[in-house]
């Protein structure tokens, strides 16, 4: 699944800043930890701050923090601000045959199950992810190195 | 009732810490007097009261090992029912090495968001981790958001199976 370059950069935003809730970062850093366009960027930020999923503070040292409930806000949540996921069946050049209508049953299955996927993640849900990734990788190579 | 060291001594019971301002969960096996809240739990949360299922299901997994029906109460005085998980060992179906399988799970819904789900899903898998298999498996319906950001929020993925259907003609 290819998803569009601002919701990409949607969810590197979210995550980044609720990664750190006690930092505030600028769209210039999260632009260079991500190496993506900054103008690009802030456009995305305000959108999400639109949204009430980050708030900007102004001043020296100003910058964004998360601003949603990590254990509620789903990756679906984020991607719906910039893009439209759901089924597109039934219309275009050949929907409405019988070939078409089939193609479209399977289209549609994937749809759902890319759905339910993002909208059951939450923001909490994938920094613990990525968390237990990090221990278990951590794991894995202390056993690697000790003599057994 | 019994105290926290008399129930944790003799039913392999195990305590769980909880978050902040949260008492802390109990999870010990099930007996037979937990049976009309855990029929009153599942009815409530499933919309279908079925007796004689969890009868039957509570004597089947009682002959069995490898068979968990476990039940979540609070650690303080009184140990207020909290919630029940129902898993099993399970070996070779569908080609699958043996794994744990949780069949259903359950937990009281003004208690939700408090650790008690955590904890069930804790213990049963150190149960299975002792019957000594290495992989915990469920399934859900693709629209059940409650259970599936659950099981998520425990650090379950898509596994290397998918299930498929058809109406019988």
């Amino acid at each position: 699944m290819k998803l569009q370059k601002a919701t990409r950069y949607g969810l590197y935003a979210v995550l980044e800043l609720a990664a750190n809730p006690d930092e505030q970062l600028s769209a210039t850093d999260i632009a260079a930890a991500y190496g993506i366009s900054g103008n690009h960027l802030a456009k995305v930020l305000r959108d999400l701050g639109r949204a009430g999923l980050v708030e900007s503070a102004r001043g020296a040292g100003g910058g964004y923090r998360f601003s949603g409930n990590a254990r509620r806000v789903t990756l679906l949540d984020v991607i719906s601000l910039f893009e439209d996921i759901s089924s597109d069946t039934g219309s275009g050049d050949g929907a409405d045959t019988e070939i078409g209508r089939a193609l479209d049953l399977v289209l549609g299955e994937i749809d759902d199950i890319a759905r339910a996927t993002f909208g059951s993640i939450t923001i909490e849900t994938l920094l613990k992810t990525m968390r237990w990734r990090r221990e278990r990788e951590a794991r894995t190579a202390a056993d690697l190195a000790s003599p057994s | 009732m019994t105290d926290d060291t008399t129930l944790l001594a003799n039913d392999n019971a195990t305590r769980h810490a909880a978050g902040d301002g949260e008492a802390d969960v109990l999870v010990r096996r099930a007996t037979a007097d937990d049976l009309p809240l855990v029929i009153e739990l599942d009815g409530d949360n499933t919309g279908l009261h079925k007796p004689d299922y969890w009868d039957e299901t509570f004597h089947e997994i009682e002959r069995h090992p490898g068979q968990h029906f476990l039940i979540a109460e609070s650690a303080s005085p009184g140990h207020e029912f909290l919630g029940f998980i129902v898993g099993e060992v399970r070996a070779w179906e569908f080609g699958s090495r043996p794994c744990g399988w949780i069949l259903t799970i359950g937990v009281v819904h003004e208690r939700r968001v408090a650790g008690v789900g955590s904890a069930l899903f804790d213990a049963i898998c150190g149960r299975f981790a002792a019957d000594g298999v290495k992989t915990v498996r469920t399934m859900l319906a693709r629209h059940d958001q409650l259970n599936m950001s659950f099981f998520r929020s425990q650090g379950m993925m898509a596994g290397s199976f998918i299930e498929l259907e058809k109406p019988i003609d």
